[in-house]
């Protein structure tokens, strides 16, 4: 492997990436849980909910910080490092990013501010609907950036002049055919991310011996949502799966490390995939799996890796594994949201040590799975960046590898430090818990709330 | 210049515009909030520093999104000016992308930071100096066309003595309307500091804007011939006539003690500026190689996005507006961030 500027920018993009996804999984899915905590208030008016409410928008707000300046960095990464592919796809791509700042970015900053720091200037409904508007930026901007990406590995509605990609069809373009399993499974594997660190974080704190209401109806919240959307992410990534095979055989095979076209394949549990043997080694398998799993049928047939030439695969056991890492917390999280459930129903929700801790120790396996999922999607793409049509060593730009050196070095000690920053806050705020207290300096409903002060709702 | 209006002629035309109207918001709002990080290290204390940032702590992000429009909106309607263009100035763009992530990663953990605001104060003023700086790197190598794809073209082609001189005015206007900035949301000592510091900087953006206007003809006949050649020069002649009418009034509302018409006289003071650049670039979107119709995506993308622009752009700036509504009036002094 020879580390030249296409080389340099792929793990630049891969790292710079893998980086920003963190935040977006957080805010997207804390987003929708702040949405519902502040509409509990404002149904109950329990001070329990805007103590809740107080405790997680900081968070949000430390987690939405680095989301935007690390997605910055993103949208000017296309021109700096894959030039061709830009030059190439801009036509197509671009008017979806353009979407994206105009429906989703600009609506999500515009109203942060309101409501970071406006709730006292004005009032709950208007700061209830700047809520909203964030939530649904999120997820619109969610909408957007998985178009563009879908479109890469399912491309739709546009045809090739001179090695341009021109749309002719933008509803073709948008929904291509991978499109809606996509930013489905992203949306609920946002859901699922947050409501698990919703129920971790409240759970550390049940288990240091916080009593306050707000923790606990944190711990519900949570647990309700998890126990929704598990189940549901299992069932989409089974259709994502089903999308793959039609439309990207080649990864799908990969995915389950499959190297002859045949029928009755079995689910390998695990096997290590010789990619110069063309075979595998040490599998352990159940008979009939991956055929049952991906075709719905014991005896249907897999498109295998052989079926195209060596370098038209992509390196099989990192889709491999990561899928596996994937389904494999997928399953994980969905025992835990049952056991709670379970609980629950028995009562014993707050006094299930063992089942506290098991979600403490959950916190961090959503973004885990998003991760390797991303890795699934794009690296079982290679060596395309737009399926089937443009190889990805087309797609960089024609640049110093020094320059790429240096920016990757930069980015690598400049992420690390970041990371490292925002979890001694998070850790932080986190120990601190929910504001004991109501509200110090709450203005009386009837004063007229102007100018109070912009401390921010949290009010600290 | 031929005006056939046709549909593939007029396209790149209003999407020119279109840029330019998305690039000069970002450089107005975007420029007062790093303008307030420029100034950072030099205001006397600590709680000024507080409330320079609560100043701008609601809307900083929004100004910021301007950018990233500019950005979405070349790859979508000029693409290949795009994939030209980022790549050739690599090394400052990182420079500036790293820098606004301190920037604006300082707004949360400044004010999480009980130990160590120094350090988020260093983070923050750095990050918004050299996030102005290394734009202005890239806007003087670019009107220079060290964005051209000649054989000799560098991973350094983008330093030169004039791209470093537009750098230091950048940084300067930035702070200028900064201070402006500051004179309309406070008040007391540090409102009367922000306007002794924005008479200096309006000495120097003064500086360095007569610097670029006779550097630029000089530099590029091609730019000399747009200027200075009969009638061009008649109606062009009132944008430096106006700077100079302007700065006269920017300096009287200054010592006049006025408080919000200084930030609108700098506001168009940059505008003007800005406006000449522009003048002198047309039509180019790669100076001297790639006109705007050369770099323009087809009417289907250009079309297509124009209809976002047209029903979203009069929404963002209503909810802009309103955001800036609720957060008027000046920062008092127990309104620090957190
Ligand atoms: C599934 C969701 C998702 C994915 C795959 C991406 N993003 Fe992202 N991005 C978001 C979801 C998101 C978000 C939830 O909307 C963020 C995170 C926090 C925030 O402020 O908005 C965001 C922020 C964000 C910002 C800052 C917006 C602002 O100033 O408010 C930019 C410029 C980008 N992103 C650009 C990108 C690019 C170019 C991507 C891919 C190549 C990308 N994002 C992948
Ligand atoms: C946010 C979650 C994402 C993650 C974690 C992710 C991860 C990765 C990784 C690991 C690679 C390197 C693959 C390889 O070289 O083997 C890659 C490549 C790439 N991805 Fe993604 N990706 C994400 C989303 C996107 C989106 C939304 C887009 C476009 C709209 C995109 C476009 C690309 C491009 C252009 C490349 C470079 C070419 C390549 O190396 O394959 N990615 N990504
Ligand atoms: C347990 C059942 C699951 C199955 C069968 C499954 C299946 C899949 C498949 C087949 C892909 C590749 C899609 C493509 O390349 O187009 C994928 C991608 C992905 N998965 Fe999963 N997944 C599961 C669970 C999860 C969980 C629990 C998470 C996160 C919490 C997750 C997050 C992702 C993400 C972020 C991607 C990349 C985006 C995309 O391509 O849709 N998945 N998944």
């Amino acid at each position: 492997m020879e580390f030249d500027a296409v080389l340099l920018s792929r793990i630049q993009f891969g790292f710079t990436l893998a980086f920003h996804i963190l935040f977006p999984t957080l805010t997207i899915g804390l987003g929708l849980l702040l949405v519902f905590v502040e509409a509990q208030w404002l149904r109950t008016r329990d001070e329990a909910w805007r103590t809740l409410w107080r405790f997680w928008i900081r968070i949000f707000a430390l987690a939405f910080g680095m989301g935007v300046v690390s997605g910055v960095v993103l949208s000017f990464e296309f021109g700096m490092n894959f030039s061709r592919f830009s030059a190439a796809t801009g036509e197509v791509l671009g008017p979806l990013l353009g979407y994206e700042v105009m429906t989703a970015f600009f609506l999500e900053a515009g109203f942060l501010g309101i409501m970071l720091f406006g709730w006292k200037l004005v009032g709950d409904r208007l700061h209830f609907m700047a809520t909203c508007m964030v939530a649904v930026g999120t997820s619109i901007s969610a909408f957007w950036i998985l178009a563009a990406n879908s479109w890469m590995h399912t491309p739709a509605g546009f045809e090739l002049v001179d090695g341009v990609f021109k749309p002719v069809d933008w509803v073709a373009v948008i929904f291509n055919p991978s499109f809606p399993y996509r930013f489905l499974h992203m949306t609920l594997a946002s859901w699922m991310t947050a409501s698990f660190v919703m129920a971790g974080v409240c759970a550390l704190l049940i288990l240091r011996g916080r009593t306050d209401e707000s923790l606990r109806e944190g711990f519900r919240l949570a647990l309700l949502t998890a126990a929704i959307v598990s189940p549901a992410q299992i069932f989409v990534g089974d259709m994502s799966g089903l999308a793959v095979r039609e439309y990207q055989p080649i990864k799908l095979a990969a995915i389950e490390a499959v190297w002859e076209t045949e029928g009755a394949v079995p689910f390998h549990i695990f096997t290590w995939p010789d990619m110069e043997a063309e075979e595998n080694r040490f599998s352990i398998s159940i008979p009939y799996g991956a055929s049952l799993i991906t075709t719905h049928d014991p005896e249907g047939v897999i498109q295998g890796l052989k079926s195209v030439p060596p370098e038209d695969r992509p390196y099989v056991p990192l889709v491999f594994f990561s899928f596996r890492i994937m389904v494999g917390i997928g399953f994980a999280l969905l025992g835990l949201a049952m056991w709670g459930v379970w609980l629950r129903r028995k009562g014993r929700l707050f006094e299930a040590k063992l089942f506290q801790r098991a979600c403490v120790a959950a916190m961090p396996l959503g973004f885990v799975a998003t991760i390797m999922g991303w890795i699934t999607a794009e690296a079982g793409r290679q060596p395309w960046v737009v399926q089937g049509l443009m190889r990805t060593k087309d797609a960089a730009s024609d640049l110093a590898p020094e320059s790429v050196a240096t920016s990757l070095l930069l980015f690598f000690v400049v992420y690390n430090l970041l990371l490292g920053t925002f979890l001694y806050f998070l850790w932080h705020l986190i120990r601190r818990g929910p504001d004991t207290e109501p509200e110090p300096n709450r203005a009386p409903e009837d004063e007229q709330p102007r100018l109070a002060s912009w401390h921010g709702a949290d009010g600290s | 210049m031929d005006f056939s209006f046709d549909l593939p002629h007029l396209l790149p035309l209003i999407w020119a515009l279109v840029i330019a109207f998305g690039v000069a918001m970002y450089v107005v709002l975007d420029g007062f909030d790093l303008g307030i990080g420029i100034l950072f290290p030099f205001v006397p204390n600590d709680r000024d520093r507080d409330r320079m940032m609560a100043s701008v702590a609601p809307v900083w992000d929004g100004n910021e999104t301007w950018l990233v429009l500019g950005g979405a909106s070349l790859f979508g309607a000029f693409p290949q000016a795009y994939a030209q263009l980022l790549p050739a100035f690599y090394l400052p763009l990182a420079l500036f992308l790293f820098a606004l992530i301190f920037r604006g990663i300082s707004f949360e953990f400044r004010a999480r930071s009980e130990r160590s605001p120094p350090l988020w104060n260093a983070a923050f003023a750095c990050g918004s100096t050299i996030a102005a700086f290394s734009q202005g790197l890239v806007l003087g190598a670019f009107v220079e066309g060290a964005g051209a794809s000649t054989e000799a073209s560098t991973p350094f082609s983008w330093l030169s003595p004039f791209s470093v001189m537009v750098g230091l005015g950048l940084v300067c206007g930035y702070a200028l309307l900064g201070a402006t900035w500051l004179i309309l949301k406070t008040e007391g000592l540090l409102q009367a500091w922000c306007d002794r510091a924005a008479k200096r900087l309006l000495i120097g953006v003064l500086v360095f804007i007569g610097i670029v206007s006779l550097w630029t003809p000089f530099a590029e006949p091609e730019i000399a011939a747009r200027w200075f050649s009969w009638p061009r020069i008649a109606y062009l002649s009132p944008v430096p006539i106006l700077t100079g009418v302007l700065a006269l009034a920017l300096w009287r509302a200054l010592a006049a003690g006025r408080e919000r018409a200084p930030f609108l006289y700098s506001i168009a003071l940059i505008l003007l500026a800005y406006i000449g650049l522009g003048v002198s670039l047309w039509p180019y979107a790669v100076p001297r190689e790639m006109t705007i119709w050369q770099a323009a995506a087809g009417p289907m993308t250009q079309g297509f996005l124009l209809i976002g622009v047209a029903v979203m752009i009069p929404l963002i700036l209503i909810y802009t507006a309103y955001t800036y509504r609720v957060f008027r009036g000046k920062v008092r002094e127990e309104d620090t961030y957190h």
